[in-house]
């Protein structure tokens, strides 16, 4: 009679006990799945979502950089646009900005608006840089104070930001664009807000 | 004596680096108050370049930014609030040392209660199971005893 009794009880203890190793396999494959993508890429601890996405350009009104010959920028060249454009924040004294160049210059190659800002930077040395990596900007503004940069929430460059026609910030990427940023990320979003 | 002395001055390099950040005169407010508010604020934003440190102690060039840029907003009459308000916009919430409580914060808040509630309802338990398990069990029947008695009788043999 006490046979019965117990018994139930006991196979749900016996249930119990397998508890913490659930826990310990879900606890292991969510860490696998963090440096899985740390490994690939998809995943970044120190990466932090712009506050911006969703909303149109900060007011700004930058000065051009003579040397080059290229329009100044503000916020009012953001609005009615042809499709969707980059605006890149860089500097000459920024090595990974090095490293997405090429990229850039291929989107500018195709056709895709560039949109170049100069973060704390002197004039000549920025200048220098073209001249030596060539030009992707369709238009660049001088940022040397650096406020227009915080005003986008920039807290490091290479920043880059992809705003739809209506001036929109659809997505921003912190780091340089190197060729997988390029092919997973800007191409599919040109093509969704073109 | 030496070594005392040398961990006498790690302490005190310890003691001053937070604040050696923002040692720079030129940089302070005049007005006392003003600058102690400034600083309040600095503390409670987050350097978006160091990450685990504050404005007020980071030594990154954007963290000195920043710093401006509080003290420009206190000095012209803003509201600790509004300041905080104003990176907020342009930071998200990350820019906050303190995360405000929203749909993704809330496990992230939740979790001291949930964690405090799953300890209470353990202890609990197990307080009611002590209470049931000293209850003797049954005594035998004449019919289990006999039985007994017959095992014992088997695995003496």
């Amino acid at each position: 009679m006490s046979e019965i009794a117990t018994k139930p009880r006991l196979g749900r203890r016996r249930a119990l006990l397998f508890a913490p190793l659930g826990l310990a396999v879900a606890g292991g494959a969510g860490f696998y799945a963090m440096l899985r993508g740390m490994g690939t890429g998809s995943y970044d601890p120190r990466g932090v979502p712009s506050a911006l996405i969703g909303k149109s350009a900060p007011p700004f009104a930058l000065p051009p950089l003579e040397a080059t010959g290229l329009p100044a920028f503000a916020q009012a060249d953001l609005a009615n646009l042809p499709g969707p454009v980059l605006v890149n924040f860089w500097a000459s004294w920024c090595v990974p900005c090095i490293i997405e160049h090429p990229q850039l210059m291929a989107l500018s190659r195709e056709g895709v608006q560039v949109l170049g800002i100069n973060y704390k930077d002197k004039p000549a040395d920025a200048a220098t840089f073209l001249t030596r990596h060539g030009n992707p900007f369709a238009r660049l503004g001088r940022d040397e104070p650096g406020r227009v940069a915080i005003d986008w929430g920039v807290y490091g460059v290479p920043e880059t930001y992809l705003l739809d026609r209506g001036g929109i910030i659809r997505w921003r990427w912190a780091g340089p664009v190197t060729p997988e940023v390029l092919q997973h990320d800007i191409r599919p979003l040109l093509k969704r807000y073109a | 004596m030496r070594r005392v002395l040398l961990a006498l001055c790690f302490l005190a390099g310890a003691g001053l680096s937070p604040a050696a950040a923002v040692g720079l005169p030129s940089e302070m407010l005049r007005d006392p108050a003003q600058e102690q508010r400034a600083r309040d604020i600095g503390h409670e934003l987050r350097c978006m370049v160091c990450q685990n440190q504050s404005i007020e102690e980071s030594e990154a060039d954007l963290a000195r930014d920043l710093r401006r840029i509080v003290r420009e907003r206190v000095a012209a009459g803003e509201s600790n609030q509004q300041v905080i308000a104003y990176v907020h916009e342009r930071y998200g919430d990350f820019v906050l040392l303190r995360p405000p409580f929203t749909m993704a914060t809330a496990a992230l808040w939740g979790a001291p209660f949930i964690a405090l509630g799953g300890g209470l309802a353990a202890i609990l338990l197990l307080m009611r199971r002590r209470r049931i398990a000293p209850e003797a069990p049954p005594p035998l029947t004449a019919e289990e005893q006999a039985r007994l008695a017959a095992l014992e009788d088997e695995s003496a043999r």
